[in-house]
């Protein structure tokens, strides 16, 4: 920060051009990474006098270092970390030499915090692993890396730290070198540059140090300075994730996002991931004016020329080099969460602008961090990575993680927390869809339905054995029938003769009974019709699964609620009484629970009025709602 | 920004006038252009804001043709709260850190974009691009959701909100340099003035109006200052420069070598205050 005033716009032509360097330091704690980062604020003269001020005097009170200034306390912000003396959390440092700008991300060497470290090393592009010199390559030291490799990162340095007290050896650091040398062979790094110094005094840091005349290589800063991390995010293709659809008035439509990889001209072909629909680039619209190419980074809105259905979350890809899209793909997952991860729990995925309802159907096996040895397992605890095999509610337009970092990473997140439970790399597709695009079929859903002068939609009944249900679906069946619409009933005994003759009553076999019906309503739909499901369905959360399966207002769930007094009383198939004497086992409302639906659509009280005016309100419901004219 | 407005049903900008958040509406401008941005923008107004803030606002406002909503905590004013006799930390509580959670309450706003940067000290450091708050706008640095990649979990219950800061990731010189580059007006009183100042405590107070009684010893006036952060006026000190251009005040910034907080008096008491005023929901 030297800038004779006189040539300010000199100097800013400068900043401008300088690139960026996003790196993250790690080690065990007390190897000295705050020591390093604060050294490296300090030197780049980055701090500002009143920081100074402060620091000095914290340094007195909590400093280890004795009356010098200790760097550490500028980078350790909170304040219940500096009483604990330990770093707990992933924080941002910026700064800036004459050559490039930086932010470092500062991650902990806490067992625990693999999650932050692996926070980190998502946005950096070179890492910085600490080793103390008299300690070695440690267990940590290997966790490190592997993670570091695992979120993609391809440039790492080996810093071999407190190289003074073991007096600036040359044995002992090689030795070091060799040992992680032969550890990070396994892993995915291109580059590994190893550099003994000592944060504490600066050796090596800025300056090549006199007391360490058999080290050749570049000072730590001069090699952040001038590491080549290009990672060719513009020669990738192109991929454009939609998040929001830009609509100011009905004359223009474009799709705002910032662009992932790759370049887009102005003319050229475009597919949208998942649907296969096709268009051509017709503007790349900014504030600043239009564009006629865009680079990987911008953010811009794109228009088309033809009116194709898109909205967010969706990708925009090349004709050539289409991304994958499958329902079904292998990733490694790195769990966060203190639950651990349930195989088969519905989670939602997040990838790019797209969420939707996801599950880990298979941990194929565990993988130590610490040693790289897999071991089999059905779960996955805090901090655990594990190679599993994922399944989407919805196809999902993606790529390998190896290939873009953006389109192929992934989070969970819990469904009734909310909380960001596990980070995941996608490896490939299962099903294999890469050459088998949907084809973007000409008759369709909405053209089905068209011809039928009809919404098609699912009304879900659910309620009590007994509460009515069939009796009003069968109603409303006959008056939309009557009225020209298209309609299909499912009813439960019915599909438990046929289609689910294989299923019991157990609670695994009712989730399994639903899921089909589900499936089968949402053939129905896509062919245009009108469903009427009547089940029991006593879970909250597979009516929740049904729901996901359609689009939203497709799904129409109606509580034909009775209270089980009078179901007992009507008992028209006489199932009650035989529930009640131990003859049927697991009965809903006897030794089965009903969870009843909290924001059901239609609600029914069937002790006031009869069935044909229930089935005359869930007609009026629909008309109000636009599915039937 | 266009993943906010995506996600959630009501979000809004704090607008606090100052040059981050000049950047800030600018880049709103640009994220959602040619549409406008899709949310109002809100001002806490804590009633002691300098004169020429307001009224930048307003024209700034209405320059863009964007809603704004300004909101004041009536039960501070007639409690009588003001930063001299109620003391600092009191009177930013209560007018801007309360004030703020009335006008989020009242609206129903689930997001609230802010101008915050990660430089600027050191617990903001550790805030993320989502900074995630409970019911009662609290912020708990141990339950924050891990960032990665540029997938944020936006994912709130009803009641509970999010914070988001668009340009953490900047410096204060990059603010700068983004001011010039793009043209962005700003408040006229980052640039150089003869105002009317007393110098109180080592600091100087601009005498904004005639609320600011002087003490016995005190005299005001005419320097040649500016201002390098914009707050409540009796809270926020001045220093002299001469530097009445952009350019000039680039070159000053270059130079300088005391970091930009120190001109508000609010941070100076401990280090780890801000972190305190976070935790009970002050942005
Ligand atoms: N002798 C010596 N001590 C160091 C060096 N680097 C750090 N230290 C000391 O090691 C201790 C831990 O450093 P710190 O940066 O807090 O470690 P962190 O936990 O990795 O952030 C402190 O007492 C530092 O002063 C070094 O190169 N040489």
């Amino acid at each position: 920060m030297n800038a004779p005033p006189g040539s300010l716009a000199a100097y800013l032509a400068e900043q401008e051009k300088k690139t960026l360097l996003r790196f993250l330091t790690c080690g065990s704690v007390d190897d000295g990474k705050s020591t390093l980062i604060g050294r490296l604020l300090y030197d780049s003269k980055l701090l500002f006098e009143d920081h100074l001020a402060a620091l000095k005097k914290d340094s007195k009170k909590h400093g280890t270092a004795g009356a010098d200034i200790d760097f550490a306390l500028l980078v350790d912000g909170l304040e219940a970390e500096r009483e604990q003396g330990i770093t707990i959390d992933v924080a941002y440092r910026f700064f800036a030499t004459d050559k490039r700008k930086f932010i470092v991300a500062d991650t902990p060497g806490h067992e625990q915090y693999t999650r932050n470290m692996a926070t980190g090393a998502s946005n950096s592009e070179l890492a910085i692993i600490l080793i103390d010199a008299r300690k070695g390559v440690l267990v940590q030291t290997r966790r490190h890396a592997y993670i570091a490799s695992l979120l993609g990162i391809r440039h790492v340095v080996l810093a071999v730290n407190k190289i003074d007290l073991v007096d600036y050896s040359q044995e002992v650091f090689d030795a070091i070198v060799a040992d992680f040398t032969h550890f990070a062979e396994k892993l995915n790094f291109q580059t590994m540059v190893p550099i003994p110094i000592s944060a504490r005094f600066g050796d090596n840091v800025i300056d090549n140090s006199p007391k360490m005349p058999w080290y050749k290589g570049k000072p730590l800063l001069a090699h952040l300075e001038t590491v080549d991390v290009e990672s060719g995010l513009a020669e990738k293709p192109f991929r454009f994730p939609v998040q929001w659809v830009n609509r100011p008035n009905l004359d223009f439509r474009g799709f705002s996002g910032t662009i992932a990889s790759g370049r887009i001209k102005k003319g050229e072909p475009v597919v949208v991931g998942k649907s296969g629909r096709q268009s051509k680039v017709a503007r790349i619209v900014t504030m600043d004016g239009d564009y006629d190419e865009a680079f990987p980074g911008e953010a811009v809105t794109i228009t088309l020329d033809d009116e194709i259905d898109i909205s967010r979350g969706d990708l925009l890809a090349p004709p050539s080099h289409r991304p994958e899209v499958s329902d079904q793909f292998a990733a490694h997952v790195l769990w966060m969460a203190e639950d651990e991860m349930l195989p088969g729990r519905q989670y939602l995925l997040k990838i790019g602008t797209t969420t939707v309802p996801a599950s880990v159907t298979e941990v194929k096996h565990k993988i130590d961090v610490n040693t790289l040895d897999h071991s089999a397992t059905k779960t996955l605890a805090l901090n655990e990575v594990g190679y599993c095999n994922l399944s989407t509610a919805q196809p999902i337009a993606f790529d390998p993680y190896h290939e873009n970092r953006d389109t192929g990473g992934f989070v969970l997140i819990d469904r009734f927390t909310n909380g960001t439970v596990a980070c995941g790399m996608i490896d490939f597709g299962l099903r294999r869809a890469t050459n088998v695009h949907w084809q973007a079929l000409d008759v369709n859903k909405a053209s089905r339905a068209e011809i039928k002068r009809q919404k098609p939609a699912v009304l879900w009944f659910t309620g009590l054995s007994g509460s009515g249900k069939s009796t009003i679906a069968n109603i409303v069946e006959r008056t939309l029938f009557a009225h020209g619409h298209h309609t299909y009933l499912l009813d439960g005994d019915n599909v438990r003769h046929g289609l689910n003759r294989d299923l019991g009553f157990t609670d695994a076999d009712r989730v399994e009974n639903i899921r089909r019906v589900a499936e089968a309503s949402k053939l129905f739909v896509d062919a245009g019709l009108i469903v009427l499901v009547s089940f029991i369905s006593p879970f909250r959360s597979e009516r929740r699964m049904a729901r996901d399966m359609l689009q939203s207002g497709e799904f129409i769930e109606i509580f034909v609620d009775t209270p089980i007094e009078l179901c007992m009383e009507r008992d028209p198939k006489g199932l009650y009484e035989k529930a009640r004497a131990g003859e049927i086992k697991n009965f809903t409302g006897i030794d089965s629970p009903y969870e009843s639906p909290e924001s059901a659509e239609i609600v029914l009280q069937t002790a006031r009025l009869s069935a044909e005016e229930l089935a005359g309100q869930v007609v009026a419901e629909l008309k109000l709602k636009g599915l039937i004219p | 920004m266009r993943e906010v407005a995506a996600e959630f049903r009501n979000p809004v900008m704090l607008y606090s006038i100052g040059k981050d958040s000049g950047v800030m509406l600018h880049l709103a401008m640009k994220a959602f252009y040619p549409s406008l941005p899709p949310f109002p923008l809100l001002h806490v107004d804590t009633t002691w804001k300098f004169k020429e803030m307001i009224q930048f606002r307003d024209e700034t406002a209405k320059r863009l043709g964007w809603k704004l909503h300004v909101h004041i905590n009536e039960d501070g004013v007639k409690r009588g709260i003001n930063p001299f006799d109620s003391g600092s930390s009191l009177h930013t509580q209560v007018m801007k850190t309360e004030g703020l959670k009335q006008a989020l309450d009242q609206f129903g706003f689930d997001a609230a974009f802010g101008g915050a940067r990660r430089d600027e000290e050191k617990s903001r450091a550790k805030e993320r691009v989502f900074s995630f708050r409970n019911q009662n706008h609290a912020w708990d640095p141990k339950n924050q959701r891990p960032e990665l990649w540029r997938l944020y979990n936006t994912r709130v219950r009803p009641g509970e909100s999010i914070r988001v800061f668009p340009i953490s990731n900047w410096t204060e010189l990059d603010v700068w340099q983004y001011i010039m580059m793009e043209d962005i007006p700003i408040v006229p009183l980052y640039y150089a003035k003869k105002r009317p100042v007393v110098e109180r405590d080592g600091t100087l107070i601009m005498v904004d109006d005639e609320r600011m009684k002087l003490r016995p010893d005190e005299k005001v006036e005419e320097r040649l200052v500016r201002f390098r952060t914009l707050g409540c006026y009796p809270l926020t000190g001045a220093f002299e420069s001469p530097a009445d251009t952009l350019e000039a005040i680039v070159s000053e910034m270059l130079t300088a070598r005391t970091s930009e907080r120190q001109g508000r008096l609010i941070d100076s008491d401990e280090s780890a205050s801000m972190e305190k005023k976070k935790r009970e929901g002050y942005f």
